[in-house]
């Protein structure tokens, strides 16, 4: 079974978000089970900085041996922060996925917003229906 | 529920990601199908190919039978154990599959894909009525796919009493050991052998290369090896609507003007008119991914020409993208592909891309 934090919000398409500890800012990755499926990472195309985005957007695109994936974001704002590093070492997305594997982070501009994602315990549901 | 390898069970033991290949449950990658692909190209890998078919032919027109059924001819295998490398054609000159021939010191042995096992049997078995020449499928025989520049003094290593009969073979020889064989073949453009071993033997082997040091490696980065390689797969760079000239197999038919083989009038036919496509081999240095089935558009003289990409992957060796695609035999020009709704430029190459651990396209 794959690492799924409770202290974070999900979609169904298996990103993940993290509020900081400001209250309007939001870290935006893949999930541990997003990573496992798509096998080993090689490229990670992330929004440009300043870009604004809306919740439900596409947000970039994670391309593995195996597939690409569209990324969607899952809260609208302005995004403030890439995570450039990816860019050379997108395995990092692989083996750490939660941590130094995020992918952007955006300011809110809806708090509400969050109240729509999954929490934890409706994620896992949704990965163990991916399994069977 | 697939069939299971004689090494399903030391599989799992490793860690393995176990997904359908052909019918069979096999390890798609034991953690790192890129760190497994690295292995092979820079110390050395072990693959489970015991899914592939073995069959054996005896008989006093066991030759004359394989001359007539496969595009290569066996005739030119002149020492006991060569191997040689051919399609197997349907009278329209397309690829059955491939498959390699060793000669065995009574008749050949053939291994086949796994996918197309009981096509290429009845194919076979049609075909053999009228030579006095008998086919024997060996089930019973499990292989393994040692590669990598340490693979052959691992090999000694671990099967010591066939350590001088290993050094002795040629590139693409085979030769037995009692019940074994030991094959200077592979599928990863490195050196290393493929070695058929008893089932019933093959696990304490296999344990014993591990524990030597030689890693465990899925079919993933068996595909990721093959395709940097430029060596075909079948059912994706070739099928039986492709005929081998179109498929970058033209040296692996046999011409001579005295042998007749299954599919031959349709190549020469298909030689006389002009052979329409050609494989060749396309580079993408920029971000992203080549994949199978993507549209490849050529720009020349005012006209746009299409092809397909085959199989496409990311090459871990050389960090960026790498495929082999079909396109028109006269497409020389401005390359692009279709990928996610964009044209992105690549590079036309010449395959293989990677040998012996090393870049080798222009």
């Amino acid at each position: 079974m794959s690492n799924i934090p409770s202290e974070l919000k999900y979609l169904s398409s298996h990103e993940w978000v993290r509020v900081e500890a400001d209250g309007e800012t939001a870290v935006i990755g893949i999930t541990d089970h997003a990573q496992e499926l798509l096998g080993d990472v090689v490229f990670v195309e992330v929004p440009e900085l300043g870009a604004e985005i809306a919740a439900g957007d596409e947000a970039g695109v994670v391309e593995s041996v195996k597939a690409a994936s569209d990324i969607f974001s899952p809260v609208s704002g302005e995004v403030v922060a890439i995570n450039e590093a990816l860019e050379e070492s997108p395995e990092t997305v692989n083996s750490e996925p939660y941590d130094e594997g995020w992918f952007f982070k955006v300011k809110l501009s809806d708090v509400t917003e969050l109240d729509a994602l999954l929490d934890a315990e409706a994620y896992t549901d949704v990965c163990e229906a991916d399994d069977h | 529920m697939g069939n299971k390898t004689p090494l399903y069970q030391a599989h799992l033991d490793s860690g393995a990601k176990i997904v359908d290949f052909g019918g069979w449950d096999m390890p798609i990658h034991y953690g790192s199908q890129v760190e497994e692909h690295h292995y092979v190209r820079k110390d050395v890998g072990m693959f489970d190919v015991s899914h592939m078919t073995i069959v054996d032919l005896k008989g006093a027109e066991a030759e004359a039978y394989l001359r007539f059924l496969l595009a290569n001819d066996v005739a030119k295998l002149k020492t006991l154990g060569k191997a040689l490398y051919t399609g197997m054609l349907n009278e329209k000159g397309g690829v059955i599959d491939d498959l390699i021939v060793y000669r065995m010191p009574e008749g050949f042995r053939l291994v086949v894909n796994c996918a197309t096992r009981e096509k290429d049997l009845a194919w076979m078995g049609r075909h053999v009525d009228g030579f006095d020449a008998e086919l024997t499928e060996r089930p019973e025989l499990a292989m393994v796919a040692v590669q990598g520049p340490r693979a052959i003094e691992l090999s000694k290593q671990v099967a010591a009493s066939a350590s001088e009969l290993i050094d002795g073979l040629s590139v693409f020889q085979g030769l037995e050991h009692g019940d074994w064989m030991f094959c200077r073949t592979g599928y990863t453009g490195e050196d290393g052998l493929e070695i058929i071993v008893p089932a019933t033997e093959v696990e304490s082997f296999w344990k014993g290369l591990e524990a030597a040091g030689v890693h465990p490696c899925g079919l993933g980065a068996r595909d990721t090896l093959r395709l940097e390689a430029g060596m075909n797969l079948y059912g994706l760079d070739m099928d039986e609507s492709v005929s081998p000239l179109e498929a970058n197999m033209g040296w692996t038919v046999s011409f001579s003007e005295d042998r007749d083989f299954l599919g031959k009038a349709a190549l020469v036919a298909q030689k006389e008119a002009g052979v329409p496509n050609r494989q060749v081999g396309l580079v993408l240095e920029a971000r992203g991914v080549l994949r199978a089935h993507q549209k490849v558009l050529v720009e020349q003289g005012g006209e746009t020409l299409e092809g397909e990409i085959t199989s496409g992957t990311f090459s871990p060796t050389l960090g960026y993208s790498v495929a082999l695609a079909r396109v028109p035999k006269s497409a020389n020009g401005n390359v692009s592909v279709e990928m996610r709704n964009k044209q992105v430029p690549v590079k036309l190459v010449k395959a293989p891309f990677v040998r012996n651990g090393e870049k080798v396209y222009e």
